[in-house]
Protein backbone atom coordinates (compact mmCIF):
# COMPACT_ATOMS: atom_id res chain seq x y z
CA UNK A 1 0.00 0.00 0.00
CA UNK A 2 1.23 3.48 -0.81
CA UNK A 3 -1.10 6.45 -0.90
CA UNK A 4 -0.63 10.16 -1.58
CA UNK A 5 -2.67 13.18 -0.54
CA UNK A 6 -4.19 11.53 2.55
CA UNK A 7 -5.40 13.56 5.51
CA UNK A 8 -2.49 12.32 7.59
CA UNK A 9 0.02 13.38 4.96
CA UNK A 10 -1.62 16.79 4.48
CA UNK A 11 -2.17 17.57 8.17
CA UNK A 12 1.17 16.01 9.07
CA UNK A 13 3.01 18.53 6.91
CA UNK A 14 1.55 21.30 9.10
CA UNK A 15 2.51 19.41 12.25
CA UNK A 16 6.14 19.62 11.08
CA UNK A 17 5.84 23.41 10.94
CA UNK A 18 4.95 23.72 14.63
CA UNK A 19 6.97 26.13 16.70
CA UNK A 20 8.07 27.78 13.48
CA UNK A 21 7.70 31.03 11.58
CA UNK A 22 6.31 31.18 8.03
CA UNK A 23 7.36 34.34 6.24
CA UNK A 24 5.79 36.25 3.34
CA UNK A 25 8.27 36.82 0.49
CA UNK A 26 7.87 38.48 -2.90
CA UNK A 27 11.04 37.26 -4.61
CA UNK A 28 13.85 34.71 -4.48
CA UNK A 29 16.20 37.03 -2.61
CA UNK A 30 13.74 37.54 0.23
CA UNK A 31 13.06 33.79 0.30
CA UNK A 32 16.77 33.12 0.82
CA UNK A 33 16.92 35.67 3.65
CA UNK A 34 13.92 34.01 5.28
CA UNK A 35 15.42 30.53 4.95
CA UNK A 36 18.78 31.64 6.34
CA UNK A 37 17.00 33.28 9.29
CA UNK A 38 15.35 29.96 10.17
CA UNK A 39 11.86 30.27 8.65
CA UNK A 40 10.14 26.87 8.50
CA UNK A 41 8.43 27.84 5.22
CA UNK A 42 7.91 30.84 2.97
CA UNK A 43 4.72 32.21 1.48
CA UNK A 44 5.29 33.41 -2.08
CA UNK A 45 3.14 36.34 -3.14
CA UNK A 46 3.26 39.36 -5.40
CA UNK A 47 2.68 42.05 -2.80
CA UNK A 48 2.77 41.80 0.98
CA UNK A 49 -0.54 42.65 2.67
CA UNK A 50 0.47 46.19 3.68
CA UNK A 51 1.20 47.03 0.03
CA UNK A 52 -2.07 45.45 -1.10
CA UNK A 53 -3.82 47.64 1.46
CA UNK A 54 -1.95 50.76 0.36
CA UNK A 55 -2.21 50.28 -3.40
CA UNK A 56 -5.72 48.87 -3.51
CA UNK A 57 -7.07 47.21 -6.65
CA UNK A 58 -7.71 43.51 -7.05
CA UNK A 59 -5.15 41.26 -5.39
CA UNK A 60 -4.70 37.94 -7.18
CA UNK A 61 -2.51 34.85 -7.14
CA UNK A 62 1.10 35.92 -7.75
CA UNK A 63 2.66 35.82 -11.20
CA UNK A 64 3.69 32.18 -11.50
CA UNK A 65 7.25 33.29 -12.32
CA UNK A 66 7.60 34.68 -8.79
CA UNK A 67 6.36 31.47 -7.20
CA UNK A 68 8.59 29.38 -9.45
CA UNK A 69 11.66 31.45 -8.60
CA UNK A 70 10.95 31.17 -4.89
CA UNK A 71 10.50 27.40 -5.22
CA UNK A 72 13.86 27.16 -6.97
CA UNK A 73 15.60 29.38 -4.42
CA UNK A 74 14.96 27.48 -1.18
CA UNK A 75 14.80 23.92 0.16
CA UNK A 76 12.17 24.68 2.83
CA UNK A 77 8.46 24.31 1.91
CA UNK A 78 6.92 26.99 -0.29
CA UNK A 79 3.33 28.09 0.23
CA UNK A 80 1.35 30.33 -2.10
CA UNK A 81 -1.93 32.19 -1.93
CA UNK A 82 -5.03 31.63 -4.05
CA UNK A 83 -8.16 33.78 -3.91
CA UNK A 84 -11.08 32.46 -1.84
CA UNK A 85 -13.13 30.20 -4.10
CA UNK A 86 -10.79 30.51 -7.10
CA UNK A 87 -10.69 26.89 -8.25
CA UNK A 88 -8.31 27.53 -11.13
CA UNK A 89 -5.73 29.54 -9.18
CA UNK A 90 -5.66 26.68 -6.66
CA UNK A 91 -5.34 24.04 -9.37
CA UNK A 92 -2.54 26.02 -11.04
CA UNK A 93 -0.61 26.22 -7.77
CA UNK A 94 -1.17 22.51 -7.21
CA UNK A 95 0.06 21.73 -10.72
CA UNK A 96 3.18 23.84 -10.08
CA UNK A 97 3.93 21.68 -7.04
CA UNK A 98 3.71 24.30 -4.30
CA UNK A 99 3.78 22.60 -0.91
CA UNK A 100 0.77 24.34 0.65
CA UNK A 101 -1.95 26.67 -0.64
CA UNK A 102 -3.34 29.49 1.46
CA UNK A 103 -6.95 30.16 0.46
CA UNK A 104 -6.52 33.68 1.66
CA UNK A 105 -8.67 36.65 2.56
CA UNK A 106 -5.59 38.80 1.92
CA UNK A 107 -6.38 38.44 -1.78
CA UNK A 108 -9.63 39.73 -3.26
CA UNK A 109 -12.21 36.93 -3.03
CA UNK A 110 -13.21 35.30 -6.32
CA UNK A 111 -16.35 33.85 -4.78
CA UNK A 112 -18.28 35.57 -2.02
CA UNK A 113 -20.41 32.56 -1.26
CA UNK A 114 -18.37 29.40 -1.65
CA UNK A 115 -14.91 28.47 -0.41
CA UNK A 116 -12.89 25.81 -2.22
CA UNK A 117 -13.69 22.16 -1.59
CA UNK A 118 -10.19 21.53 -0.40
CA UNK A 119 -10.58 17.81 0.22
CA UNK A 120 -10.57 17.35 -3.58
CA UNK A 121 -6.93 18.42 -3.84
CA UNK A 122 -3.75 16.43 -3.22
CA UNK A 123 -2.00 19.59 -2.04
CA UNK A 124 -2.84 20.69 1.51
CA UNK A 125 -4.54 24.01 2.33
CA UNK A 126 -4.30 26.52 5.13
CA UNK A 127 -7.25 28.86 5.77
CA UNK A 128 -7.99 31.80 8.03
CA UNK A 129 -10.49 31.75 10.89
CA UNK A 130 -11.80 34.13 13.53
CA UNK A 131 -13.79 31.68 15.61
CA UNK A 132 -14.52 27.99 16.02
CA UNK A 133 -17.40 28.07 13.52
CA UNK A 134 -15.14 29.35 10.74
CA UNK A 135 -12.48 26.84 11.79
CA UNK A 136 -15.03 24.02 11.63
CA UNK A 137 -16.29 25.02 8.19
CA UNK A 138 -12.82 25.29 6.69
CA UNK A 139 -11.78 21.94 8.16
CA UNK A 140 -15.07 20.50 6.92
CA UNK A 141 -14.11 21.60 3.40
CA UNK A 142 -10.75 19.91 3.82
CA UNK A 143 -8.34 22.53 5.19
CA UNK A 144 -5.35 20.79 6.79
CA UNK A 145 -4.10 23.78 8.74
CA UNK A 146 -5.62 26.95 10.18
CA UNK A 147 -4.40 30.39 11.01
CA UNK A 148 -6.15 33.20 12.79
CA UNK A 149 -7.12 35.91 10.33
CA UNK A 150 -6.05 38.86 12.43
CA UNK A 151 -6.01 41.99 10.31
CA UNK A 152 -3.29 41.50 7.68
CA UNK A 153 -0.92 44.28 6.69
CA UNK A 154 -1.61 46.42 9.75
CA UNK A 155 1.33 45.48 11.98
CA UNK A 156 -1.29 45.64 14.73
CA UNK A 157 -1.57 42.48 16.81
CA UNK A 158 -4.95 43.25 18.38
CA UNK A 159 -7.11 41.35 15.89
CA UNK A 160 -4.87 38.27 15.88
CA UNK A 161 -5.09 38.22 19.67
CA UNK A 162 -8.87 38.60 19.53
CA UNK A 163 -9.27 35.74 17.05
CA UNK A 164 -6.90 33.34 18.78
CA UNK A 165 -8.52 33.97 22.15
CA UNK A 166 -11.94 33.50 20.59
CA UNK A 167 -11.05 30.17 18.94
CA UNK A 168 -9.34 28.87 22.08
CA UNK A 169 -12.17 29.98 24.39
CA UNK A 170 -14.69 28.21 22.16
CA UNK A 171 -12.55 25.06 22.10
CA UNK A 172 -12.36 25.10 25.90
CA UNK A 173 -16.12 25.54 26.11
CA UNK A 174 -16.78 22.57 23.82
CA UNK A 175 -14.34 20.41 25.78
CA UNK A 176 -16.17 21.10 29.06
CA UNK A 177 -19.66 20.70 27.61
CA UNK A 178 -21.61 17.50 28.18
CA UNK A 179 -22.33 15.34 25.14
CA UNK A 180 -26.00 16.29 25.09
CA UNK A 181 -25.16 19.98 24.77
CA UNK A 182 -23.00 19.59 21.67
CA UNK A 183 -25.76 19.54 19.05
CA UNK A 184 -27.10 22.90 20.17
CA UNK A 185 -23.58 24.32 20.22
CA UNK A 186 -23.07 22.95 16.71
CA UNK A 187 -26.15 24.84 15.55
CA UNK A 188 -25.03 28.03 17.31
CA UNK A 189 -21.51 27.93 15.85
CA UNK A 190 -22.49 26.72 12.39
CA UNK A 191 -20.17 23.77 12.95
CA UNK A 192 -20.89 20.12 12.35
CA UNK A 193 -21.83 17.95 15.33
CA UNK A 194 -19.16 15.42 14.36
CA UNK A 195 -16.52 18.15 14.36
CA UNK A 196 -17.44 19.28 17.87
CA UNK A 197 -17.35 15.68 19.10
CA UNK A 198 -13.86 15.37 17.68
CA UNK A 199 -12.73 18.61 19.35
CA UNK A 200 -14.17 17.38 22.65
CA UNK A 201 -12.45 14.01 22.32
CA UNK A 202 -9.07 15.51 21.39
CA UNK A 203 -9.28 18.46 23.77
CA UNK A 204 -8.03 20.69 20.95
CA UNK A 205 -8.50 21.49 17.26
CA UNK A 206 -7.80 18.50 15.01
CA UNK A 207 -5.32 20.54 12.92
CA UNK A 208 -2.46 22.91 13.63
CA UNK A 209 -3.49 26.54 14.21
CA UNK A 210 -0.97 29.31 13.58
CA UNK A 211 -1.36 33.00 14.40
CA UNK A 212 -1.40 35.51 11.56
CA UNK A 213 -2.46 39.01 10.67
CA UNK A 214 -0.54 41.66 12.59
CA UNK A 215 2.70 40.16 13.93
CA UNK A 216 5.35 42.90 13.68
CA UNK A 217 7.88 42.30 16.47
CA UNK A 218 9.58 39.42 18.33
CA UNK A 219 7.36 40.20 21.33
CA UNK A 220 4.24 39.94 19.14
CA UNK A 221 5.33 36.49 17.94
CA UNK A 222 6.05 35.37 21.51
CA UNK A 223 2.66 36.73 22.64
CA UNK A 224 0.84 34.58 20.11
CA UNK A 225 2.79 31.50 21.22
CA UNK A 226 1.97 32.36 24.84
CA UNK A 227 -1.73 32.46 23.90
CA UNK A 228 -1.48 28.97 22.43
CA UNK A 229 -0.67 29.42 18.75
CA UNK A 230 1.22 26.49 17.21
CA UNK A 231 3.45 28.92 15.28
CA UNK A 232 3.25 32.26 13.48
CA UNK A 233 2.89 33.69 10.01
CA UNK A 234 4.64 37.00 9.51
CA UNK A 235 3.54 38.94 6.48
CA UNK A 236 4.55 42.54 6.10
CA UNK A 237 6.29 42.56 9.51
CA UNK A 238 9.65 41.38 8.23
CA UNK A 239 10.30 42.89 4.83
CA UNK A 240 8.60 46.18 5.76
CA UNK A 241 10.90 46.63 8.77
CA UNK A 242 14.13 48.62 8.70
CA UNK A 243 16.32 45.53 8.98
CA UNK A 244 14.55 42.44 7.58
CA UNK A 245 17.40 40.04 8.29
CA UNK A 246 17.58 40.93 11.96
CA UNK A 247 13.81 41.05 12.38
CA UNK A 248 13.49 37.65 10.75
CA UNK A 249 16.11 36.06 13.00
CA UNK A 250 14.75 37.72 16.14
CA UNK A 251 11.18 36.63 15.40
CA UNK A 252 12.30 33.02 14.81
CA UNK A 253 14.19 32.97 18.11
CA UNK A 254 11.41 34.65 20.08
CA UNK A 255 8.95 32.06 18.74
CA UNK A 256 11.10 29.15 19.94
CA UNK A 257 11.92 30.71 23.32
CA UNK A 258 8.65 32.55 23.82
CA UNK A 259 8.70 32.34 27.59
CA UNK A 260 12.31 33.45 27.97
CA UNK A 261 11.69 37.12 28.61
CA UNK A 262 15.30 38.13 29.20
CA UNK A 263 16.15 36.65 25.85
CA UNK A 264 13.27 38.48 24.16
CA UNK A 265 14.56 41.69 25.76
CA UNK A 266 17.93 41.04 24.09
CA UNK A 267 16.29 40.14 20.79
CA UNK A 268 14.30 43.38 20.85
CA UNK A 269 17.37 45.58 21.38
CA UNK A 270 18.47 47.95 18.58
CA UNK A 271 16.31 46.12 16.07
CA UNK A 272 15.56 49.29 14.18
CA UNK A 273 12.16 50.53 13.16
CA UNK A 274 9.34 47.99 12.93
CA UNK A 275 6.74 48.40 10.21
CA UNK A 276 4.68 51.49 10.84
CA UNK A 277 1.34 49.86 11.59
CA UNK A 278 -2.28 50.95 11.42
CA UNK A 279 -4.83 51.48 14.17
CA UNK A 280 -7.77 49.19 13.33
CA UNK A 281 -10.50 51.77 13.99
CA UNK A 282 -9.11 53.89 11.14
CA UNK A 283 -9.84 51.12 8.61
CA UNK A 284 -13.32 51.28 7.12
CA UNK A 285 -15.34 48.16 7.95
CA UNK A 286 -15.58 47.28 4.24
CA UNK A 287 -11.79 47.31 3.94
CA UNK A 288 -11.12 44.87 6.75
CA UNK A 289 -9.73 41.71 5.20
CA UNK A 290 -10.94 39.60 8.12
CA UNK A 291 -14.55 40.15 6.98
CA UNK A 292 -13.83 38.23 3.79
CA UNK A 293 -15.01 34.61 3.80
CA UNK A 294 -17.44 33.24 6.34
CA UNK B 1 12.23 5.21 35.11
CA UNK B 2 14.05 5.95 31.87
CA UNK B 3 14.26 9.65 31.16
CA UNK B 4 14.14 10.63 27.49
CA UNK B 5 14.48 14.10 26.01
CA UNK B 6 13.02 15.52 22.82
CA UNK B 7 14.89 18.34 21.12
CA UNK B 8 12.23 21.06 21.31
CA UNK B 9 13.50 23.84 19.07
CA UNK B 10 10.81 23.31 16.44
CA UNK B 11 8.67 20.55 14.92
CA UNK B 12 6.65 17.55 16.09
CA UNK B 13 7.77 17.78 19.71
CA UNK B 14 4.44 17.15 21.43
CA UNK B 15 3.83 13.90 19.53
CA UNK B 16 7.21 12.46 20.52
CA UNK B 17 6.74 13.47 24.16
CA UNK B 18 3.37 11.67 24.16
CA UNK B 19 4.84 8.62 22.47
CA UNK B 20 7.65 8.37 25.05
CA UNK B 21 5.13 8.61 27.88
CA UNK B 22 2.87 6.05 26.22
CA UNK B 23 5.85 3.67 26.35
CA UNK B 24 6.22 4.18 30.09
CA UNK B 25 9.25 6.49 30.17
CA UNK B 26 9.59 10.04 31.44
CA UNK B 27 9.62 12.65 28.65
CA UNK B 28 11.40 16.01 28.79
CA UNK B 29 11.50 18.89 26.28
CA UNK B 30 15.07 20.03 25.54
CA UNK B 31 15.62 23.66 24.56
CA UNK B 32 18.95 24.47 26.19
CA UNK B 33 22.23 22.58 26.75
CA UNK B 34 21.48 22.25 30.49
CA UNK B 35 18.27 20.34 29.65
CA UNK B 36 20.43 17.43 28.44
CA UNK B 37 21.65 16.72 31.97
CA UNK B 38 20.32 13.51 33.45
CA UNK B 39 18.79 12.23 30.23
CA UNK B 40 19.21 8.58 29.23
CA UNK B 41 18.38 9.14 25.57
CA UNK B 42 17.35 11.86 23.12
CA UNK B 43 14.87 12.10 20.26
CA UNK B 44 15.41 14.55 17.39
CA UNK B 45 11.93 15.15 15.97
CA UNK B 46 10.54 15.83 12.53
CA UNK B 47 10.35 19.46 11.50
CA UNK B 48 12.53 21.65 9.32
CA UNK B 49 16.20 20.73 9.56
CA UNK B 50 17.43 24.14 8.38
CA UNK B 51 15.44 25.87 11.13
CA UNK B 52 16.61 23.48 13.84
CA UNK B 53 20.22 23.77 12.67
CA UNK B 54 20.14 27.56 12.91
CA UNK B 55 18.72 27.42 16.42
CA UNK B 56 21.26 24.75 17.44
CA UNK B 57 24.08 27.06 16.31
CA UNK B 58 22.55 30.18 17.80
CA UNK B 59 22.09 28.72 21.28
CA UNK B 60 25.31 26.72 21.58
CA UNK B 61 23.67 23.31 21.30
CA UNK B 62 26.03 21.77 18.75
CA UNK B 63 28.86 20.71 21.05
CA UNK B 64 26.58 19.57 23.93
CA UNK B 65 24.64 17.37 21.47
CA UNK B 66 27.84 15.86 20.10
CA UNK B 67 29.07 15.31 23.67
CA UNK B 68 25.76 13.57 24.45
CA UNK B 69 26.43 11.27 21.50
CA UNK B 70 30.00 10.59 22.70
CA UNK B 71 28.57 9.43 26.04
CA UNK B 72 27.12 6.46 24.14
CA UNK B 73 23.59 7.58 24.88
CA UNK B 74 20.96 6.43 22.37
CA UNK B 75 19.64 9.02 19.93
CA UNK B 76 16.70 8.64 17.57
CA UNK B 77 16.06 10.98 14.65
CA UNK B 78 12.89 11.07 12.54
CA UNK B 79 12.97 12.85 9.15
CA UNK B 80 14.64 16.19 9.96
CA UNK B 81 16.17 14.51 13.03
CA UNK B 82 17.76 11.88 10.79
CA UNK B 83 19.19 14.65 8.59
CA UNK B 84 20.68 16.34 11.67
CA UNK B 85 22.33 13.09 12.80
CA UNK B 86 23.65 11.87 9.43
CA UNK B 87 27.40 11.72 8.83
CA UNK B 88 26.95 13.01 5.27
CA UNK B 89 24.15 15.03 3.68
CA UNK B 90 24.09 14.94 -0.13
CA UNK B 91 24.79 18.40 -1.58
CA UNK B 92 26.24 19.82 1.64
CA UNK B 93 29.96 20.12 2.36
CA UNK B 94 29.51 19.64 6.09
CA UNK B 95 27.02 17.47 7.96
CA UNK B 96 25.05 18.86 10.91
CA UNK B 97 25.83 16.75 13.98
CA UNK B 98 27.56 14.20 11.76
CA UNK B 99 27.28 11.38 14.31
CA UNK B 100 25.52 8.58 12.45
CA UNK B 101 27.25 6.42 9.87
CA UNK B 102 24.80 7.05 7.03
CA UNK B 103 24.53 9.35 4.01
CA UNK B 104 21.14 11.01 3.55
CA UNK B 105 19.56 13.05 0.82
CA UNK B 106 16.89 15.66 1.63
CA UNK B 107 13.44 15.86 0.00
CA UNK B 108 14.32 12.79 -2.02
CA UNK B 109 10.76 11.61 -2.67
CA UNK B 110 9.75 14.99 -4.15
CA UNK B 111 7.69 17.90 -2.89
CA UNK B 112 4.71 17.84 -0.50
CA UNK B 113 2.37 16.66 -3.24
CA UNK B 114 4.49 13.51 -3.54
CA UNK B 115 4.34 12.83 0.21
CA UNK B 116 2.72 9.49 1.01
CA UNK B 117 1.73 6.81 3.47
CA UNK B 118 2.99 3.25 3.08
CA UNK B 119 2.93 -0.03 4.98
CA UNK B 120 6.48 -1.00 5.85
CA UNK B 121 8.14 -4.17 7.01
CA UNK B 122 10.77 -3.30 9.59
CA UNK B 123 13.45 -5.63 10.90
CA UNK B 124 12.88 -6.23 14.60
CA UNK B 125 9.23 -5.13 14.49
CA UNK B 126 6.50 -7.70 13.96
CA UNK B 127 3.87 -7.23 11.28
CA UNK B 128 3.65 -4.10 9.16
CA UNK B 129 4.03 -0.47 10.22
CA UNK B 130 1.88 2.34 8.78
CA UNK B 131 4.44 5.01 7.96
CA UNK B 132 3.82 8.66 7.00
CA UNK B 133 6.46 10.21 4.72
CA UNK B 134 6.42 14.03 4.43
CA UNK B 135 8.89 15.69 2.09
CA UNK B 136 11.01 12.86 3.33
CA UNK B 137 14.76 12.27 3.04
CA UNK B 138 16.13 8.81 2.40
CA UNK B 139 19.31 7.04 3.36
CA UNK B 140 21.43 6.87 0.20
CA UNK B 141 23.95 4.56 1.79
CA UNK B 142 24.50 3.02 5.19
CA UNK B 143 28.11 2.75 6.43
CA UNK B 144 29.85 -0.43 7.56
CA UNK B 145 28.70 0.04 11.15
CA UNK B 146 25.07 0.61 10.18
CA UNK B 147 22.34 -1.98 9.87
CA UNK B 148 19.54 -1.34 7.37
CA UNK B 149 16.21 -1.94 9.14
CA UNK B 150 13.81 -1.01 6.37
CA UNK B 151 13.65 -0.24 2.67
CA UNK B 152 10.76 1.13 0.64
CA UNK B 153 10.79 0.82 -3.17
CA UNK B 154 14.52 0.19 -3.08
CA UNK B 155 15.32 3.19 -0.86
CA UNK B 156 16.63 2.78 2.68
CA UNK B 157 14.20 4.51 5.04
CA UNK B 158 15.35 3.24 8.45
CA UNK B 159 18.70 2.22 9.86
CA UNK B 160 20.56 1.73 13.11
CA UNK B 161 24.22 2.42 13.72
CA UNK B 162 25.35 1.58 17.23
CA UNK B 163 23.29 3.69 19.62
CA UNK B 164 21.86 5.79 16.78
CA UNK B 165 18.49 5.05 15.21
CA UNK B 166 17.10 7.02 12.28
CA UNK B 167 14.11 6.87 9.96
CA UNK B 168 12.85 8.98 7.03
CA UNK B 169 9.22 8.81 8.07
CA UNK B 170 7.20 10.05 11.07
CA UNK B 171 6.19 7.35 13.57
CA UNK B 172 5.13 10.29 15.78
CA UNK B 173 2.20 11.01 13.45
CA UNK B 174 0.56 7.66 14.22
CA UNK B 175 -0.60 6.09 17.48
CA UNK B 176 1.69 3.14 16.85
CA UNK B 177 4.44 3.33 19.49
CA UNK B 178 6.36 0.20 18.52
CA UNK B 179 9.33 2.06 17.03
CA UNK B 180 9.59 4.26 20.12
CA UNK B 181 9.44 1.12 22.28
CA UNK B 182 12.23 -0.38 20.13
CA UNK B 183 14.30 2.77 20.70
CA UNK B 184 13.70 2.75 24.45
CA UNK B 185 14.98 -0.84 24.55
CA UNK B 186 18.29 0.50 23.16
CA UNK B 187 18.84 2.33 26.47
CA UNK B 188 21.25 0.26 28.56
CA UNK B 189 19.84 -1.06 31.82
CA UNK B 190 20.88 0.96 34.85
CA UNK B 191 21.28 -2.17 36.98
CA UNK B 192 24.32 -1.80 39.18
CA UNK B 193 24.76 1.86 38.31
CA UNK B 194 24.55 4.27 41.21
CA UNK B 195 22.49 7.28 40.26
CA UNK B 196 22.70 10.66 41.92
CA UNK B 197 19.73 11.49 44.17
Amino acid sequence: MSEQGTNRVKRGMAEMQKGGVIMDVVNAEQAKIAEAAGATAVMALERVPSDIRKEGGVARMADTRITEEVMNAVTIPVMAKARIGHIVEARVLEAMGVDYIDESEVLTPADEEFHLLKENYAVPFVCGCRNLGEAARRIGEGASMLRTKGEPGTGNIVEAVRHLRQVNAEVRKVVTMSEDELMTEARNLGASYEFLREVKRLGRLPVVNFAAGGVATPADAALMMELGADGVFVGSGIFKSANPERFARAIVEATTHYQDYKLIAELSKDLGVAMKGIEISTIAAGERMQERGW
Amino acid sequence: MKRVGVLALQGAVREHLQSIEACGAEAMAVKWPKDLEGLDALVLPGGESTTMRRLIDRYGMMEPLREFARMDKPMFGTCAGLILMAGTVVGYEEPHLGIMDVTVERNSFGRQIDSFEADLTIKGIEGTFEAVFIRAPHIVSAGASAEVLCEHNGKIVMARSGQFLGCSFHPELTDDHRIMAYFLRMIPSRTGVVLPN
